[in-house]
């Protein structure tokens, strides 16, 4: 990371801004509070603390905003239609095609089922989708933060929620600062209902994915739903309404570990939304640059980049912590360019690399090709290869399972006749949604007999066909003896679905028997 | 700490940021100003931990804390969990109490509730004779294997735990008494007599004196070939299962000062359904008979004890 660049012109901005306004101009934004913030003489007198600047950001329109938008359609239609997806698994398996069964503990996802013995495929989800997040830095720095964070997203909800009610930046500035009266109390009441219900819709929507829809939707209106999911929506409906109403750009800045570690993964490579101040410096208002042409760059110092930004930033003093790289500044920027007939892109997306050949006069590199390095491609890598070794994995998982566990206490049973009995408890694992015949049958222990506490000792034999329901683990308990003498030996159950599969499972356990230890 | 902070007002170019006045080796700390939400917030949690003092039990004093206001206790919350357990446990009581445990065995649901009730009651009540594991040790019988000395279907089970063997407490109680011998037979006799039980597994030699002694002496309880008797309690003495030892020695010693253990019944300190669950508990280790008149349902059963 070495570019003093947006260093020395935040320095500069700074140095003229301390010249020319001394005084409070009533629409002059403050650059909201990164570590980068203006130090105004007139604000330091409270010392440690700040007052919460809200930000009131301009409507913008432009290609990021519009792609800002599709990711928003996108992502809200996905987070509230999945869970009303059905799926067919048969009358065994709820047919929801996304579901978090805590209570029964499976995860239905499509035609995927996991169990709970199985949580490393969720374990790999999560390692895929923090490596998908180098992988997206690496390539395009904080999209994630600009674009899919589920905190952008609302943010972005509620501020349009913000606009519709009291009109763009410079009304809803007005309206803050006005004293507090009925219609202010008025409208501030209904943005708040508003916001109460996009709230709600939020967490009531999540709940969703942990019971069946159309039940749980109705349940939940009847008053009928477990305590559980009224709680959850409840703590869910809160802290949308904090965190997305209120809080808003303070997440990002204060409360998310993310922006620090993604400045961390961040080099001079990345993609970064930037302001070329070898194009801008110095800065003067389109009358003093037509006055005194060459003293002056291309901006003109509009603050337009500051109005639209939704974390209230000024990108002119360089990364920072505060910028989601959403790119709104862009699309202000290149608005303006195009009025004052200047070329696009003083504020673009560039990489730091980049930045420096251009202020020495190199040539322009199209912002695609930042994406064409090792480092995108080894990530890439890494996360197809983590992802195929699932899909294989789900693949060729066996459906049946096995486990023996020896009764310990007592080891082994001297029964009347001379012989000796060992019990085991056997867990016959059916991971298809349909009941199932499986086999168990004894391997080694010559003479040795088996029956279980449903087969009658009468009906003791080496192996016996037993019932499995849909998707259940069976709990058998098994007795298995051997004739008298036998002495301690090694022996195994081997478990054969009796269908078309015949999937197999055995699991080898310990005869014991007197004389043995 | 070298600077005054009144006396010096000095920016940090880079950042546009005061200096506190505070240095450590060249590196300044710069006064970045905490939002002033976040101090609202630490105010909120000294708050809260001041009202949770005085709810809870919290604030030392001389003998004992303060007792809070909502008068919490961890003893009290136990007791509510109990009985919230008690509670739960409530409906499955109810059925088992209104089925007779003879039909148990046609509810393989039911019964699984009733194994694993007498489990727990087992754990509480009986392993101090019978062990952990039921296994039992010298004197004390073994409920895990398939030799019963009053009989080992359900209601002959839950009629021995009902009233106990040669307890007081009970008239109905079990009831036998082996004889002893001691100054009776001479040692010769003893040992044919020893000889002649053993030799009922091939573990001993039987003799002619043996045969005539424990015809006249032992037959009438312990039968012909040494089957025994379940009326009368008399243990079988042709099976490899041996209550006091199957060595020569402790069946000698068994027959000159038979020992008589002693079971206490627990119709009065146990309820009805607790003893109907530990008598399908022992009856679910292993050895369990079928009860001559449900043998043809058990047949019909279909087992179904699944667990997710």
């Amino acid at each position: 990371m070495s570019n003093p660049d947006p260093h020395d012109a935040a320095a500069k901005a700074q140095q003229r801004w301390a010249k020319a306004e001394p005084g409070a101009e009533p629409l002059k934004p403050k650059p909201a509070s990164a570590g980068r913030r203006q130090a105004a003489p007139s604000t330091t007198a409270d010392g440690l603390y700040e007052k919460h600047q809200k930000v009131h950001n301009q409507r913008i329109d432009g290609p990021f905003r519009r792609f800002k938008w599709l990711v928003m359609i996108v992502t809200l239609t996905i987070y509230y239609v999945t869970p009303w997806i059905r799926w067919d698994r048969g009358p065994y398996a709820p047919d929801q095609a996304v579901l978090v069964d805590l209570a029964n503990r499976r995860f239905y996802m499509f035609g995927i089922e996991i169990w709970p013995h199985e949580f490393y495929f969720v374990a790999g989800l999560l390692i895929m989708a923090g490596i998908g997040l180098f992988l997206v830095t690496s390539a395009v720095g904080r999209a994630w933060c600009g674009y899919a964070c589920p905190q952008t997203v609302w943010t972005d909800v509620f501020q349009h929620v913000d606009r519709l009610f009291d009109g763009d930046r410079n009304a809803r500035i007005r309206l803050d600062r006005a004293p507090w009266g009925p219609s202010k109390i008025a409208r501030r009441l209904a943005k708040w209902a508003v916001y109460m219900l996009i709230a709600f819709a939020t967490g009531g929507a999540w709940i969703l994915y942990f019971a069946d829809a159309p039940t749980l939707f109705r349940d939940f209106f009847a008053l009928e739903a477990a305590p559980v999911a009224y709680a959850t929506v409840a703590i869910l409906t809160a802290t949308t309404f904090t965190l997305g109403g209120f809080m808003r750009e303070q997440v990002c800045i204060y409360m998310c570990p993310w922006p620090r570690i993604q400045a961390a993964m961040l080099d001079e490579k990345s993609l970064i939304v930037t302001y070329k101040d070898w194009r801008g410096e110095k800065r003067g208002s389109l009358k003093k640059a037509q006055k005194n042409p060459g003293e002056y760059g291309d901006c003109i110092d509009c603050m337009k980049c500051v109005a639209v930004c939704p974390t209230g930033i000024d990108i002119r003093e360089g990364q920072q912590i505060g910028c989601i790289t959403c790119a709104l500044c862009i699309d202000a920027c290149d608005k303006v360019m195009a009025e004052i007939g200047r070329p696009r892109g003083l504020i673009d997306y560039a990489t730091l690399e980049d930045c420096e050949r251009e202020a020495a006069g190199g040539p322009t590199r199209p912002a695609w090709k930042a994406l064409i390095r090792p480092r995108t491609f080894i990530y890439l890598g890494v996360w197809s290869a983590i992802g195929l070794a699932m899909l294989f994995a789900l693949g060729v998982r066996n459906h049946t399972d096995l486990t023996v566990s020896p009764d310990r206490n007592p080891p082994f049973m001297p029964l009347s006749d001379g012989s000796v009995r060992n019990a085991y408890t056997l867990k016959l694992r059916n991971m298809e949604s349909r009941p199932r015949q499986m086999e168990i049958r004894l391997e080694g222990l010559p003479g040795g007999v088996m029956w279980t506490d449903t087969i009658p000792q009468g009906d003791a034999a080496r192996s016996h066909v037993l019932d499995v329901a849909p998707d259940l683990t069976r709990t058998v308990r098994a007795y298995v003896s051997a004739p008298s003498g036998v002495s301690e030996q090694n022996f195994s159950f081997v478990l054969t679905s009796q269908d078309e599969q015949a999937e197999q499972d055995s699991s080898e356990t310990l005869f014991n028997a007197p004389g043995g230890n | 700490m070298a600077n005054d902070p009144n006396t010096q007002k000095r920016v940090d170019e880079p950042t546009g940021t005061e200096f506190v006045g505070h240095e450590w080796d060249g590196i300044e700390e710069l006064n970045t100003p905490l939002p002033r939400w976040w101090l609202w917030t630490f105010y909120a949690t000294i708050a809260w931990a001041l009202a949770y003092t005085v709810a809870y039990p919290a604030w030392p004093m001389l003998s004992q804390a303060t007792e809070g206001l909502i008068g919490w206790t961890s003893r009290g919350q136990l007791m509510d969990e109990m009985s919230a357990a008690d509670a739960a446990r409530q409906t499955t009581k109810e059925q088992l109490a209104a089925v007779d445990i003879v039909k148990w065995q046609d509810n393989p649901e039911l019964m699984q509730k009733a194994v694993a009730g007498g489990a727990a009651a087992f754990k509480v009540n009986c392993v101090q004779c019978h062990g952990s594991g039921a296994a039992g040790s010298a004197g004390y019988p073994n409920l895990n294997d398939d030799d019963w000395l009053w009989g080992g279907d359900l209601e002959a089970i839950e009629f021995t735990i009902q009233h106990g063997v040669r307890w007081d407490g009970s008239r109905q109680s079990r009831f036998s008494l082996m004889p002893g011998f001691d100054g009776i037979f001479s040692d010769a006799e003893v040992n044919a007599i020893v000889g002649h039980v053993l030799s009922f597994t091939d573990a001993g030699q039987s003799s002619e004196r043996g045969a005539e002694l424990y015809a006249n002496n032992c037959l009438a309880c312990h039968g012909p070939a040494g089957g025994g008797d379940r009326m009368q309690g008399a243990p079988a003495l042709n099976d490899a299962i041996w209550l006091y030892g199957n060595q020569p020695g402790d069946v000698r010693a068994q027959i000159l000062n038979p020992r008589h253990g002693v079971m206490p019944g627990w119709k009065d300190r146990l309820d009805p359904v607790t003893i109907k669950m530990l008598a399908a508990y022992v009856h679910s280790l292993g050895g369990g008979e079928v009860l001559p008149v449900a043998e043809e349902a058990e047949a019909a059963t279909v087992g179904g004890d699944e667990q997710p």
